[in-house]
């Protein structure tokens, strides 16, 4: 089966069709959203529409930190992100609100977990930058493949039999083959707000058959994006560091 | 004896097993057979038991992961994966015919045999290379040799992709590789340079030209790490017929500092091809080590020094490609020929370490026995030699960087071709001359490799005003002289 597993689309609209359109295409059997579907961007009750719908229809959806964030003021956040969301609580109405209440932390799909930031428990939303962290994070969980998002920076961690970690930055389009007897955490890189140098909207294709993984970088229309956050009234950075992917 | 679950006779998932070719610590090789396959294949299982070094494991992981990828003739073709119960297994081409092992038993070889060999293995190595793929163990085992001549790589457990997470490098603290063969920078745990692998096959070269391994066989760690501070004994003092152009070629190879080596592997078999065209530097003089004062500051110098530093250089990113520039000598083509030199003027700035290839193909029209016609033919050679040099002067590239080739043949865009084939020329800079209306009918010399290079061609023509297009023009005169457009 392949699964398109998505992260971090931040109420970016374009970015997430452009995404799912791409995945389609690849023959993408079952969506896994993990996260964060909200926050930064203009589009919010666009995106949750679409991510409701494909809920509906059997993809799987966890929680991030900013779509808890809605219902709990006490999250913190940077300024601007802050800005954001209480923008975007004044958007969203019941039905958003109680989707996103009723996303669950984690999903566990045979040998694989899915999670938004790391398997740890949460507060704090732990980010996965570095081999350390990635360590700690597989040895918080007995799953054999982690997957997650939130440092909207692709990255693939492996952990060996004899206890090494591997970590490796990911080629776009090239699949990676993970040895099943290995233990992997791979963090897919941000849908809406990618910020590893590249403004191109970054998902993940696991074929569950083959057992490889696959990143992928999609052109969207990031100026008709821009637009948007600048018409909504969002602060100015939130629209330019799209068009240089940080 | 390890045990695995495959014996002679298994049917592995369609393979039928043979004989046992080989079993070391690491894997096991068996041949197979199967119907949907008309030549030999190949098994191999990683040895998997209690006490089994678990290199063994990942770098059968690692050949899974590898062989898949590649294509050509220089590498085994991958069949196949799978398992039986927990035995892993590959299944791959077989090639007939020995290694290069067996030919450790008579040396030293021939100077024209070993520059030969070396040019071979480099081909196949810059192949790989380009395949994003530093192979790491280049040692004689493991080159093979086709029924058709090309030398084929094994064996792709050590080796690092690009693309692909490196296990080897990240499961073991200690360098892995074959301690005669490994570069200096492989001893400190670098895997990611192709150039490595020129140093392993400077190794090879210099233990075929003269018998002896130029760092010997060093069991420890602090063994292996002398080649860091100790050069080798220069060739040309244990083999004193060894030509000097040979000399600095291996020594180019062995430099510690991998920017001191050549910038690919094509460079490489560019040099070894063509020893004429190699530039001669102090390395080639050498007859003796480097004095013992030189040896211990290098010995006790910042560390810093002996790693390499800035941009690895990646085969497939083309920062040191061949260039071939076709020029065009006779009267008639000077305006294209000024239109191209600043052409290739403009490109240069961008390829640091490109090296340039000056073509000029000396048109015969018939084969001829007649020596005084030979010698004539041989003057009008070195004349056209005269003319190229003096074309590229303006380029001001300093010797080493470029070379000249004047190819005689009835077919210039056939001599061309052939020229970038053999040498693995990555781009192909040619002039055309306003395409009049019989060029277009009857096609033009760098049409015809524009169409059939298998090399990016870049076709320089001169701006013309509209309106000039497709006036015809007067025949070709004289075989002599040889005009593109």
């Amino acid at each position: 089966m392949r699964l398109a597993l998505l992260a971090d689309i931040h109420a970016n609209r374009l970015a997430l069709e452009a995404c799912l359109e791409h995945a389609q295409a690849r023959g993408a059997e079952r969506l896994v959203f993990l996260g964060d579907y909200v926050g930064y961007g203009a589009q919010p009750n666009e995106v949750l529409e679409r991510i409701q719908a494909e809920v509906s229809r059997g993809a799987i959806a966890v929680a991030g930190n900013h779509d808890q964030a809605v219902a709990d003021e006490q999250e913190s956040m940077t300024t601007d992100a802050e800005t954001a969301m209480a923008w975007t609580r004044g958007q969203l109405g019941r039905e958003a609100r109680e989707f996103l209440a009723s996303l669950p932390l984690r999903f566990e799909d045979g040998p694989r977990l899915y999670v938004h930031a790391s398997p740890q428990t949460y507060p704090p939303w732990l980010y996965i930058r570095e081999g350390r962290d990635a360590r700690r994070a597989l040895e918080a969980s007995r799953a054999q493949m982690v997957f997650c998002g939130h440092t909207h920076v692709p990255a693939l961690h492996g952990i060996t039999a004899t206890g090494q970690l591997v970590s490796f930055k990911p080629v776009p389009a090239v699949p990676i083959p993970l040895p099943i007897h290995r233990r992997w955490l791979t963090v897919v890189g941000s849908v809406g707000q990618p910020r590893d140098g590249h403004p191109g909207a970054a998902y993940a294709m696991l074929d569950t058959a083959s057992s490889e993984l696959t990143h992928f970088r999609v052109a969207y229309d990031i100026q008709a994006t821009a637009t948007s956050i600048l018409q909504a009234g969002l602060p100015r950075a939130l629209a330019a560091r799209l068009r240089k992917g940080f | 004896m390890p045990q695995t679950a495959i014996a002679p006779g298994t049917n592995l998932d369609g393979f039928l097993v043979g004989e046992r070719i080989h079993q070391g610590g690491m894997a096991s090789l068996w041949t197979a057979s199967h119907p949907g396959f008309d030549f030999p294949l190949l098994v191999k299982a990683p040895v998997l038991s209690e006490g089994t070094d678990p290199a063994a494991i990942v770098g059968f992981e690692m050949e899974q992961m590898i062989l898949p990828r590649l294509s050509g003739p220089h590498v085994p073709r991958f069949i196949a994966t799978g398992s039986t119960g927990f035995q892993p297994y590959l299944v791959m081409e077989r090639i007939p015919g020995p290694s290069l092992l067996p030919m450790l038993t008579r040396l030293p070889l021939a100077c024209p045999e070993v520059a030969a060999l070396g040019a071979r293995i480099a081909t196949a190595l810059d192949d790989l290379h380009r395949q994003r793929v530093v192979h790491l163990d280049v040692k004689p085992s493991n080159l093979l040799t086709r029924p058709t001549g090309e030398m084929v790589l094994i064996d792709y457990g050590l080796s690092h992709h690009e693309e692909l997470p490196d296990l080897m490098g990240e499961e073991f603290r200690l360098p892995y590789g074959t301690a005669p063969y490994m570069a200096p920078e492989q001893v400190l745990g670098l895997r990611r340079d192709p150039r490595s692998d020129q140093f392993a096959l400077g190794v090879l070269l210099y233990f075929f030209l003269t018998g002896v391994r130029p760092f010997g066989d060093p069991q420890r760690l602090s063994g292996l790490k002398r080649r860091i501070w100790r050069d080798p004994v220069p060739p040309r003092r244990l083999r004193p017929d060894c030509p000097p152009w040979l000399q600095e070629i291996i020594l180019r190879c062995l430099e510690v500092h991998p920017a001191w080596r050549y910038p690919t592997a094509a460079h490489l078999a560019l040099a070894l091809r063509h020893p004429d065209q190699v530039k001669l530097t102090a390395r080639s003089e050498k007859l003796r080590q480097d004095p013992f004062t030189t040896v211990l500051r290098r010995r006790f110098a910042d560390r810093e020094l002996a790693l390499p530093g800035g941009k690895t250089p990646s085969r497939s990113d083309g920062d040191a490609p061949i260039l071939a520039v076709a020029v065009d000598l006779s009267p008639e083509a000077a305006p294209i020929a000024g239109i191209l030199r600043s052409m290739v003027a403009h490109m240069l700035p961008a390829l640091p370490g490109a090296r340039v290839a000056c073509l000029n193909v000396f048109k015969l029209g018939r084969i001829t026995l007649d020596e005084q016609v030979d010698a004539e033919g041989r003057n009008r050679h070195l004349q056209r030699l005269v003319e190229l040099r003096h074309w590229a002067e303006p380029l001001g590239l300093e010797e080493g960087r470029i070379s000249f080739h004047v190819l005689q043949s009835p077919d210039p865009a056939g001599a061309i071709l052939q020229y970038v084939n053999a040498n693995h020329v990555d781009h192909v800079v040619i002039g055309a001359r306003a395409s009049s209306l019989r060029r277009t009918l009857l096609g033009s010399v760098s049409s015809q490799v524009a169409a059939q290079a298998p090399c990016t061609v870049t076709v320089v023509r001169a701006r013309r005003l509209r309106g000039a297009d497709f006036k015809d023009e007067p025949e070709d005169k004289g075989e002599g002289t040889w005009t593109v457009g």
